[in-house]
Formats: structure tokens, C-alpha cells, sequence
């Protein structure tokens, strides 16, 4: 299963000269447009004056977008290992763009259902490809520091909304929020996607088969990783380590969705006095802000703190302190304003760096091998959790919003199941061991090791 | 080949960072606008 020409893994092997530090752009030219996906919700007003969509229609394209980026990853994951990094930023890129179109010709014609297919099924397929696209290659060209390269990455997928939310508004704003001005939006967008992404196309390279870098030939081995030999994603699936992370990425994600989710009326809720109505939304939109940046800086911060400190001491921080974090909020309430700002930019900090740190954790635990394909199929966790973390917190606070209950005792229960879900997950972190290889495979190993150790001493 | 080694490859790696900086950067300060709202009540 090779691609060929242009697209091949043999096409894109680095000469030499050529400087890692051109990877992380590479990466981020897919991440930051793959990850305007998280600002969805600035069409979804146009989408309900203009097509008349109701709420659940007008999220329908998010909310299949990230259900299809986790299928898509699982199920093209050992594909991407095999084609190489270019071939699947091509074909991420070729997908999300295509699927922008026709999220455009849908608004020209007026049918929302279109809209959903383009943006959130094709859109989707190109979202899964795409995040996965540049994760093992990042790691094989810092195998000093696995953390801080996925790092760059996965923050972009957080910074890409950061960039799409004001763009796609000014947008709106040139062409209209009519039909003919949401097709406009839609095109120019996957216009401008279409070229920002072929840069990362054209830049990515491979390292040479057995290049490492200077700093780790004179100065310190790589940074442990699986005993034994690596292992295949259908190898990895089968052990219980695969799916004790497999719990602890999908609740970490409910947690941190329980505040990102309803960001907005949970700050009205706990801290409603303002001025005027207007300084009370301009508050509340702050404070949505300052989540939005404190998920991406968490993703490369905490990330490439874990370099330092070990992948499972930094899920020891994401999960133990998420769950202090989410009851300091139920004890305290609102009864201090910056006690409660950074208890929540804690939490969306951990959030984000869940996302981040998973990939050098997968690493550790099985290998550099087929370590794009394993986290594929791990990301159907955060599939799950962008159904269940939305029901869980929309559906506790509606159903207290409805027996007239005001204030931050609104969200009492759904903060208190996080705190379990945090504490579950922390449990299952604990538990994680590196995978021990079969016998017959540990003694082979370790007459290797011996081999290479004598070899070491001799010469 | 871990460092750039050449004046183009130099060239390069500033230009690709530019590539992804720059809106990085508008999204940041178009974000970071609405933050002081917050502390303003």
C-alpha cells in the first residue's frame, strides 16, 4: 500500500542540510486550518435566520465533524503510517477544502442537510487524516522531545479557531449572512484553507532511516520508550494499557467540554452583576476568550513540561488537579472572581494538554513504529466524549434551569460528575504499565542489549 | 541536519515560521482584545 510520485514516502526523505525546525510549520499549516472546526459556532446564527436551521441542525455539522475526525483517524490510521505524511496532508487538505465547497454550493442552494454532509461528513474525513497526519513524523525528528513536538502541532488544532472566529465573522461581514453571502464565506475559505495547507504539503520531509539528532548522539539516549519491540495498532489495541488511556483522553475531554461547552452562561451564572446587560456579554465573551487561550497555550506548555517530568506524572497533574480544580468551583462558588478565573484556566489548560501529551504517551508505552495508527483508533475517545461530556452538562443544567434553580447551583451536579469522571480516570492512569514484550521476545531483546552493550564497552 | 546549514534553508525556516506566526498572532490579539471586558465590572 505505497502511494506513488509525488505523494510517496520515498519523495519526502530529508537531504541533508535540512533542519527539523522545518517540521513544526509543516504540521501547523494542517493543524490551524483543520482547527477552525472549534469555531463553528459563529455560523450558527446565520444558519438559523438565513436557512432557518434550528439549534440542533445548526450544530449537526460540528458535531458530526468530530464524530467523523475520530472514525476517519481510527480507520485510516495505519494507512497514514503506511503513505507517508505528505500523502495524508494532501489528502486531509483535499477533503476539509472539498468539504468547505461544498458547504458553499449547499448555502447557494439553500439545504442545510448538504451543509451537513460537506462540512461535517467530507470536512470530517479530512479533519480525522489531517490531525494525525504530522504526529509520528513530528516524534521521529525530535525523539528528544516528543512532548514539545506534538506540542507545536496539537496547539495549532486549539489556535486555529482562534484564528477562524474573527476571520470567518469579517467574512460574513463583507459578503453578508444571505445565501449568496454564506456560500462566499464557505468558498473563500476553502480557497484560502486550500493554499495555507499545501504549504505543509510541500514542507514536510522524513527523517533519514536511522538519523538522530545531534543533541541525542552526544549527549543523553532517547527518552525510554515501549520495552521490547514496537508494536502494531492491532497489537496495541489488545492490551489493557491501550484502553486504561483510551478512558483517561475520553474523560479528561468530558471534564474540560463541561466548562468549555457552556462557557458563556456559566460566567452570567456565577458572576451576573455587571454594570449594564451589554458589559455583562462583553464579560462573558471575555472570559470564553480566555478559555480559547488558555486551551492552546496548556497544549504546548504542559506538553513539553512532560518531556521533563514523564507522560503519567503529567496526567497525575490533569486529572488530580482538574478534580480539586472542578470542586474548589462547587465549595466556592462565586465567592471570588479570581479564584474562580484561575481555577477554570487551570482546568482548560489540562484540557487541551490531554490532547497534547497523549501521543509521546502512546509512544512510551508501544513504540515509534505504527504510533500515528494507535493514536488514530485512541482518538474515537474524544469522539465519545464530544457526545457525552455536551449531554452531560446541558442536560443537568436544563433540567435545573427548569426547577427554577439560579446561580452556580445550576451546574452543582454536572461539576460533581466530572469530579468522579476525573478521580475514574486517575485511577486508570495508575494502572498504566509499560507493556511487558512475550518472553520468547523479552530474552531476544535483551540478548541485543547485551550485544550492543559489550559492542559499547569494547569500542 | 538538525540546524538549518545553509543561507536558503535559513530562509526557509524563517519564511515557513512567518507562514503560521502571523495568523497565529491575529487570532491572538483579536482574542486577546476581548479579555480586559472581563475585569472591567
Amino acid at each position: 500500500m505505497q502511494s506513488v510520485g509525488f505523494l510517496s514516502r520515498d519523495r519526502i526523505v530529508a537531504d541533508v542540510g535540512w533542519s527539523r525546525w522545518l517540521v513544526p510549520p509543516a504540521a501547523l499549516s494542517i493543524h490551524l486550518a483543520i482547527g477552525s472546526v472549534y469555531a463553528w459556532s459563529v455560523f450558527k446564527l446565520p444558519l438559523h435566520e438565513t436557512l432557518k436551521a434550528s439549534g440542533l441542525q445548526s450544530a449537526l455539522p460540528f458535531t458530526f465533524g468530530i464524530v467523523i475526525l475520530g472514525i476517519s483517524a481510527a480507520v485510516f490510521g495505519t494507512a497514514v503510517e503506511k503513505r507517508g505524511p505528505r500523502w495524508a496532508m494532501f489528502v486531509a487538505a483535499t477533503c476539509f477544502c472539498s468539504g468547505l465547497c461544498v458547504a458553499a454550493f449547499a448555502a447557494e442552494i439553500g439545504q442545510m442537510w448538504l451543509i451537513i454532509v460537506g462540512y461535517g461528513v467530507i470536512g470530517g474525513i479530512g479533519l480525522g487524516i489531517g490531525y494525525i497526519s504530522p504526529v509520528s513524523t513530528l516524534m521521529k525528528w525530535f525523539p528528544d522531545r516528543p512532548g514539545m513536538a506534538t506540542g507545536f502541532a496539537i496547539m495549532g488544532f486549539g489556535g486555529g479557531a482562534l484564528i477562524a472566529s474573527p476571520w470567518s465573522s469579517q467574512l460574513m461581514k463583507w459578503f453578508g449572512t444571505d445565501r449568496q453571502g454564506l456560500a462566499a464565506t464557505f468558498l473563500a475559505m476553502g480557497a484560502v484553507y486550500a493554499v495555507f495547507m499545501t504549504v505543509g504539503v510541500l514542507l514536510v520531509r522524513l527523517p533519514p532511516p536511522e538519523w538522530e539528532p545531534a543533541v541525542v548522539r552526544t549527549a543523553a539516549p532517547k527518552s525510554p520508550h515501549a520495552a521490547g519491540p514496537d508494536r502494531t495498532a492491532n497489537e496495541a489495541i489488545k492490551t489493557p494499557q491501550f484502553w486504561l488511556l483510551w478512558v483517561v483522553l475520553c474523560f479528561n475531554v468530558t471534564a474540560g467540554i463541561g466548562i468549555l461547552e457552556r462557557a458563556a452562561p456559566i460566567y452570567r451564572d456565577y458572576f451576573p452583576h455587571a454594570p449594564s446587560k451589554a458589559a455583562l456579554t462583553a464579560a462573558a465573551a471575555g472570559f470564553v476568550a480566555m478559555l480559547s487561550l488558555a486551551n492552546s497555550l496548556g497544549r504546548i506548555i504542559w506538553s513539553s513540561a512532560s518531556d521533563a517530568v514523564g507522560r503519567k506524572n503529567m496526567y497525575r497533574l490533569y486529572l488530580g488537579v482538574g478534580a480539586v480544580g472542578y470542586l474548589v468551583l462547587i465549595v466556592a462558588q462565586n465567592a471570588s472572581k479570581p479564584l474562580f478565573l484561575v481555577v477554570c484556566i487551570l482546568l482548560l489548560s489540562f484540557y487541551g494538554a490531554g490532547f497534547a501529551t497523549v501521543p509521546a504517551y502512546l509512544r512510551d508505552l508501544f513504540g515509534y513504529q505504527e504510533v500515528g495508527a494507535i493514536h488514530g483508533r485512541l482518538l474515537t475517545a474524544w469522539s465519545t466524549a464530544g457526545v457525552l461530556g455536551p449531554v452531560i452538562v446541558n442536560a443537568i443544567a436544563d433540567n435545573r434551569i427548569a426547577a427554577g434553580v439560579v446561580g452556580p447551583d445550576r451546574y452543582r451536579w454536572s461539576f460533581a460528575i466530572m469530579v468522579v469522571l476525573l478521580l475514574i480516570a486517575l485511577a486508570c492512569n495508575e494502572l498504566i504499565r509499560t507493556p511487558q514484550p512475550p518472553i520468547s521476545v523479552a530474552a531476544e531483546t535483551d540478548a541485543r542489549k547485551s550485544a550492543t552493550v559489550s559492542a559499547v564497552e569494547e569500542g | 541536519m538538525s540546524e538549518p546549514s545553509s543561507p536558503s534553508n535559513k530562509v526557509l525556516g524563517v519564511l515557513s515560521w512567518l507562514w503560521v506566526g502571523v495568523p497565529f498572532t491575529y487570532g491572538v490579539y483579536e482574542l486577546a482584545v476581548k479579555i480586559p471586558a472581563l475585569f472591567a465590572n
